[in-house]
């Protein structure tokens, strides 16, 4: 057991746990989807992104707040949104989405 | 490796409202063993994505064995979501080379269209990141959006500049009679078509369709005693890339692509100029520009222009065909069962019996399959197979 706990310390999931990122990056790539999966029609259509955080790395997720259009190297920073509710009775899902950097 | 294709068998893919999965699997079955011109076999592997999504059904191997009368058969489904045919096609080399079965259907099924619109497109992300791209409303088509925008922005490119993919894929689909759309694509039309996720549009996209398909293997020694034409599997190659995109150095690299290729013609002693033609998966027309730039018949940043003037050098007669019975895009996008397609399509092309879909002198294919963005790449090479294997 010792053992593979050390070993799951080694994982890079654990060493990021505590980490604090910015929450700021720009638009790496985006698109505006049209045909959304069960649960998102509410929302569609959407933009997804892949940004480009500043203190490194990628992170999928959607575009929120946009006003006009979107352009790859937008600022854009992370905000915590509702993403779906499992029906009309159930449970709120919430996440992250990224809005024009204010 | 000593396992060959001697019999193949394939159902158009459609809409097929009046069948369930077990009626399109059996179908595909019976095509394949009368085909061979056997009744049994020692096992069945399945190739299915979805049944757990789109039919609420699993077990495949047992229902599909039961629907043909195969009682006690060795059966059970391979999964790598749309790379799933592709593994089965796989897993039946394994058993063949090992020399634990002697005989084995391998079929591959999809049942799409019991459920449509955000039902079946939702049903279709459970091969994604669960926890890190669906829950966001992530979508595969939203996926390949994300890198065919990317590498737009980075070469300077147009729409109009992969349309001769489609194209391509439409001309040969148009002669295919089991391909689910049979029109072919008018010039200019690819870059007017409706988005679906911008820049991937309706002509860009492979549509989603019901489908079977299976083919027998056996030993190769056995293979030249049984069929005439046998095609023996030359190299079987599977490899996985950083699961998303976004855990990538380059997402617009696609590295298990360039594993699996390279895998294979290495097996198989074969260099990138002995492949006379191509199935590749061209669900969405960037997937087969970074696929040709991942093999090296392209440098980075150029797969595109093997589109160039209609597709002319990807046709059936051109240097590297590529889809020669319509491609996922036109053939129809069978979830689970493409692996299969590509495997029968290529068999019909190395016995020379592809009719109007024939490319000219094959004597080698290439048939990959692929899951998620590059996620899992299985790749196979098949050949007519020499007199003295």
């Amino acid at each position: 057991m010792l053992d593979q706990e050390s070993q799951d310390s080694e994982t890079l999931y654990s060493r990021a746990k505590g980490y604090q990122s910015a929450m700021v990056g720009t638009v790496y790539s985006y698109t505006l989807l049209q045909e959304p999966p069960l649960g998102y029609e509410s929302q569609a259509p959407y933009y997804v992104a892949l940004v480009e955080l500043d203190d490194g790395g990628l992170v999928t997720a959607q575009l929120t707040d946009i006003d006009g259009s979107v352009q790859i190297g937008d600022r854009v920073e992370m905000v915590t949104r509702k993403l779906t509710t499992d029906g009309s009775q159930g449970m709120i899902v919430y996440g992250y989405k990224f809005r024009p950097a204010l | 490796m000593n396992v060959s294709i001697v019999g193949a068998g394939m159902i158009p893919v459609r809409e097929h409202w009046s069948k369930g999965i077990r009626e399109l699997a059996a179908a595909a079955a019976r095509l394949a063993l009368e085909d061979a011109g056997i009744a049994h076999v020692d096992a069945l592997y399945v190739g299915n994505a979805y049944g757990a999504t789109f039919n609420q059904q699993t077990q495949l191997g047992g229902l599909i064995g039961a629907e043909l009368g195969m009682n006690g058969i060795e059966a059970f489904t391979c999964e790598a979501g749309d790379a799933s045919g592709g593994v089965a096609l796989r897993t039946a080399c394994f058993a063949v080379e090992s020399g634990l079965v002697r005989s084995a259907l391998v079929v591959g099924v999809e049942k799409a269209t019991d459920i449509v619109g955000p039902a079946r497109v939702g049903a279709r992300t459970i091969s994604l990141d669960a926890d890190l791209e669906s829950v966001n409303g992530v979508t595969m088509t939203a996926l390949a959006a994300l890198v065919m925008r990317r590498y737009m922005y980075q070469n300077d490119l147009t729409l109009s500049d992969f349309e001769g993919f489609s194209i391509n894929a439409h001309r040969n689909g148009a002669v295919n009679p089991c391909a689910m759309y049979r029109n072919r694509l008018r010039d200019g039309a690819f870059a007017k078509a409706p988005m679906i996720a911008d820049p991937v549009s309706l002509f860009d996209c492979a549509p989603d369709g019901d489908g079977a398909a299976a083919v027998v293997v056996v030993e190769s020694e056995l293979a030249a005693d049984m069929v005439p034409r046998p095609v023996q599997i030359c190299a079987s190659a599977v490899a996985t890339d950083r699961f998303m995109l976004q855990d990538r150095d380059d997402p617009l690299q696609f590295g298990a692509i360039e594993k699996s290729f390279f895998g294979a013609l290495e097996q198989a002693q074969l260099g990138r100029e002995d492949i006379d033609l191509f199935e590749l998966h061209d669900a969405y027309t960037i997937m087969t520009t970074l696929a040709l730039e991942a093999m090296g018949y392209c440098p980075s940043g150029a797969g595109w222009t093997l589109a160039s003037e209609k597709g002319a050098n990807i046709s059936l007669d051109g240097d590297l065909p590529i889809s020669t019975f319509g491609g996922l895009k036109s053939r129809g996008n069978p979830g689970g069962a493409t692996g299969i397609y590509q495997a029968v399509e290529s068999t019909l092309q190395l016995r020379e019996s592809a009719g109007s879909n024939q490319v000219p002198d094959a004597r080698r294919a290439l048939i990959q399959n692929i899951a998620g963005p590059g996620s899992t790449v299985v790749t196979h090479i098949l050949q007519r197979q020499p007199d003295e294997a």
